[in-house]
């Protein structure tokens, strides 16, 4: 870990590029996320829910986006950490999870910054905006 | 379908997870973290920590932890296979670690329909809590997740 130390406003965090998902990360993330919704797992229950495949959890997303966090901040640093999501990530999909720095305040006794952060597969699709708060 | 307003207030029973190394480390490396201190206790030890640290969206595994997850959702009149996540908030208070016993107290805080009730919107907030009950006292483990799941 490389804790930044000259973040400002503006400053953008080292991206981080995610292999295509494949089918067997859907799985290995629903035995170790505990989310079993088959939907993620079973061609056939995503058909008949209406979707063309299956499609990966928005948690595995939103773990990619505070590994992002966790690569750059110590664990204890990290006051919140939220996520809308936007677009399902289909099976195959590339993620890019981003991360900019928007303000930093002195709040709670310390010096906080907080980080606008979004998620965007390959061809542009943002399938999850955030946010997090972490002390510097 | 219509979620019944009287969902509002619903307490759900409180669920509790024995955090495993094993599981953590499962964790780490489906969402290939680089950091060894997610998935090794001397990586994490050499780091300065006591254990393996919980990742920040681990929690979220608690109150999964059950044979039925979403069997308070079909009650209010919920269609699982439609449900997406639409949000998902964590507040942090302290780092967990493998070897806690976390349990997690969740309640139905809101449900509100958008576009003509084409869309539902569940809001659920889950305080976790470590053994010792810190929740409430300031100093222990107490995060507050806001979570409302979309029914359509």
């Amino acid at each position: 870990m490389s804790t930044p130390t000259d973040l400002a406003v503006g400053t953008e965090l080292a991206a981080l590029k995610i292999d295509p998902i494949s089918r067997t990360t859907l799985a290995l993330f629903t035995g170790a996320s505990g989310d079993t919704n088959p939907v993620h797992l079973d061609h056939e229950i995503a058909q008949a829910a209406g979707m063309p495949d299956v499609f990966a959890q928005g948690m595995l997303s939103m773990a990619y986006l505070g590994r992002l966090l966790t690569d750059l901040f110590p664990p204890d640093r990290l006051r919140s950490y939220g996520v809308r999501f936007a677009a399902i990530t289909p099976v195959k999909g590339e993620p890019t999870c981003t991360a900019t720095v928007t303000s930093i305040d002195e709040s709670g006794g310390e010096r906080r910054a907080t980080l606008a952060l979004s998620v965007a597969l390959a061809d542009g699709t943002v399938t999850l905006t955030g946010d997090a708060v972490v002390a510097l | 379908m219509a979620v019944s307003p009287d969902a509002v207030g619903m307490v759900l029973p409180p669920i509790s997870m024995d955090i495993e190394r094993g599981r953590l480390a499962a964790f780490a490396r489906v969402t290939r973290a680089t950091d060894p201190a997610y998935s090794d206790l001397d990586a994490a030890k050499n780091a300065g920590h006591r254990d393996i640290p919980v990742p920040p969206t681990f929690l979220f595994a608690i109150e999964l932890e059950q044979a039925d997850p979403f069997w308070w959702a079909r009650n209010i009149g919920v269609e699982v296979n439609y449900v997406l996540h639409g949000e998902q908030r964590f507040t942090y208070h302290r780092v967990a670690y493998a070897g806690e016993r976390l349990t997690a107290n969740a309640v139905i805080t809101d449900v509100f329909s958008k576009r003509g009730g084409a869309l539902e919107f569940i809001i659920k907030k889950t305080a976790i809590s470590d053994e010792a009950g810190a929740r409430g006292r300031g100093s222990g483990h107490d995060v507050v997740v806001r979570n409302p799941g979309v029914g359509s």
